[in-house]
């Protein structure tokens, strides 16, 4: 038995979420990763930004910090550099990360920190009652969208991979072992992550799209859940609105602190820590 | 050997910080404060410090308070429109407690307004600018020793009082390459943030009213929490009332009550001066002059307060200094800090000379102004 508890910050339970969401799945996903790694609750800093998403730093028991709207990367950069042998955790909502943070994700992204970012995107800004987000299926009726979606939806997994990510997956909340693999994995990786989980907001994306409770919601991404393996013989049009899940990268490039050590810090000729 | 060498204010700026310990940088670039992130970048690596040129300005505040958790002495700089950026995050260190020191050059605003031109016109913006309630530690120093002590004193103080502090230069300080000696580690204190004697208590806002909060650094060995949000003792998020207003006026009391400690000012010419000028940064500078030429040419007698610390604002000092003379508030803006002096100063007579064209005030327009009140 994993003992993934010494990770939960019991004191400030219960957690916020509604009833159903699929936050809490990823939250054991990631709690489970951090028991089978063994990480010392201490070595870790759990970094989240603004919205649904962003309430999951309150209730991991290891140094955590709850930024501003998608500006989690930024602050997660400075303890990353300032301790680069510790693990930095960032958790992001689909507004947080490729909206309002849609610069620092890039960059990120680009630099190639060894940051692991967990991409929650739950199609809507959901905290905030149900406005569009960048991943709002064209079409669905969101409360600023009262006549539906006009605009094409962000692809997280092929932004991720032009901007430079060395290790990039996808899953859903209904697939919690292939989930926590995947996670694991990106928990293991040196550079810049990129997993994002596709979950359910039934109250806020759902109920105004004939998805109004839990398992109509779960079942609507299932039967748009696409394996990797699969998607390859589909043509665009079939994999349109689909969730293509898997691991679409796992590349080796050196990280941005080792390359600051090697060029800058012995240019400069100053002390290697 | 003499230690007299040529420096502009950025250079110093970038001096003073390396003096103070400044372990990392994060910025942007922007005029005219970029030779500030251009110094860190050479100067922090041979310290075995880190310096990060960020994607905007939103990031490199970001990255400062990331790393001041984490244990670094932190600085970021930028010029007006990076101010205004900066705001949101500058919140950040403000509610969670965070020390940092945000350098703004300050230029002719609003907008992209003069980028090269000086200004004063972000002193309000450096009280008011970020949303909400909130104590603001802000220096403005006017000259280049000045600027290199008031660096260092910028970390003491942030570090001290669990805060951003916010250095305030216009771009004549910023830019002005002049002589300076440059003060040896005897002749300043560095002050570092204390830590609990023992990691023992997760209540780490648990403080008396304007006391800063006691708490390890992230890794220390003891897990803690910082929030962005409204917060109780542990750090965890509350909308209780009760808290809220312990936590908010804490924070405010935490300036309010070290005020006297705080705040730095220098006064010349007071013991004959018939009128007194209040000015601070370059405008000190072209004051200074002025009632230096008007003493060589036998008056009028002119006196200088120049207050280094301009928030919280010098009030008692203000005072005592100028008792029941007429004073000439010389801004290179509008008219901001003169609102300040009026309400202090509630029975003398105030007169301003208030201008942004984003050439400075000269001291031969100061002198016109002075003759112009002594006639009226």
């Amino acid at each position: 038995m994993l003992d993934y508890e010494k990770y939960l910050r019991y004191r400030t339970f219960p957690v916020p979420w509604c009833p159903g969401c699929g936050i809490g799945t990823i939250f054991k996903a990631v709690v489970t990763a951090f028991a089978k790694l063994n990480w010392d609750p201490n070595d870790i800093a759990v970094v989240s930004g603004i919205g649904c998403s962003g309430r999951l730093s309150t209730y991991f028991n290891t140094n955590t910090l709850h930024t501003t709207h998608g500006r989690a990367l930024t602050f997660a950069t400075g303890i990353k550099l300032s301790n680069p042998d510790k693990h930095v955790v960032v958790f992001s909502g689909d507004g947080d990360a490729l909206a309002i943070g849609g610069n620092h994700f890039i960059h990120a992204c680009r630099r190639n920190l060894n940051i692991k970012m967990i991409v929650i995107n739950n199609n809507i800004y959901g905290m905030t009652g149900g406005q569009v987000s960048p991943t709002t299926p064209t079409g669905f009726v969101t409360t600023t969208t009262p006549y539906g979606n006009t605009e094409p939806h962000f692809d997280t997994v092929e932004l991720a991979k032009a901007a430079g990510a060395t290790y990039i997956a996808r899953e859903t909340v209904n697939r919690p072992r292939q989930m926590l693999k995947v996670i694991e994995k990106s928990f293991k990786h040196t550079g810049f992550s990129v997993v994002e989980i596709i979950s359910n907001c039934h109250i806020n994306l759902g109920r105004r799209n004939k998805l109004k409770h839990p398992l109509p919601m779960l079942k609507w991404i299932d039967e748009n859940t696409v394996p990797i393996s699969k998607a390859k013989d589909m043509s665009e049009e079939e994999l349109k609105f689909k969730y293509v899940v898997g691991e679409f990268c796992h590349r080796h490039r050196p990280d941005y602190f080792s390359v600051y050590e090697d060029l800058v810090v012995k240019k400069a000729g100053g002390d290697k820590k | 050997m003499s230690n007299v060498k040529i420096r502009a204010g950025n250079e110093l700026v970038v001096e003073g910080a390396i003096a103070a310990g400044c372990n990392f940088f994060a910025g942007y670039p922007i005029t005219p404060s970029s030779e500030i992130a251009e110094g860190m970048s050479r100067e922090l690596p041979k310290v075995d410090g880190i310096f990060i040129q960020m994607e905007d300005e939103l990031a490199s505040i970001g990255a400062v308070i990331g790393a001041s958790l984490g244990g670094k002495k932190v600085m970021t700089a930028t010029s007006g429109p990076g101010f205004s950026l900066k705001q949101e995050n500058l919140g950040v260190a403000l509610i969670a407690e965070v020390p940092i020191v945000i350098v703004n050059v300050m230029r002719g605003g609003p907008s992209t307004g003069l980028p090269t031109r000086g200004a004063q016109g972000d002193v309000m913006q450096a009280r008011w600018g970020t949303h909400g309630d909130h104590p603001v530690i802000a220096l403005a120093p006017a000259f280049p020793k000045e600027v290199f002590l008031s660096t260092i004193d910028a970390f003491n103080l942030a570090e001290k009082f669990m805060t951003p502090v916010i250095l305030l230069l216009d771009e004549l300080v910023g830019h002005s390459h002049e002589p300076v000696e440059l003060p040896g580690p005897d002749e300043y204190e560095i002050i570092n943030r204390k830590y609990p004697e023992k990691l023992e208590t997760l209540e780490i806002y648990k403080r008396k009213m304007g006391e800063p909060p006691l708490r390890p650094d992230f890794f220390m060995g003891y897990p803690i929490h910082i929030e962005s949000l409204e917060h109780n003792d542990y750090g965890y998020p509350t909308t209780n009332p009760e808290i809220v207003e312990v936590q908010q006026k804490r924070r405010l009391e935490k300036i309010e009550q070290h005020k006297d400690e705080i705040i730095r000012y220098k006064t010349y010419y007071m013991d004959d001066a018939e009128l007194v000028i209040f000015a601070f940064g370059s405008m000190a500078r072209s004051a200074l002059e002025a009632i230096e030429i008007l003493r060589k040419e036998g008056g009028p007698n002119v006196g200088l307060f120049q207050p280094i610390t301009i928030w919280p604002f010098p009030e008692e000092q203000l005072k005592k200094e100028v008792g029941d003379r007429n004073v000439l508030v010389v801004e290179l803006n509008w008219g901001q800090l003169i609102y300040e002096v009026e309400r202090v100063l509630k029975n003398n007579r105030i007169d301003g000379l208030l201008k942004m064209t984003g050439m400075p005030i000269r001291p031969d327009e100061i002198i016109e102004k002075i003759k112009e009140i002594k006639n009226a």
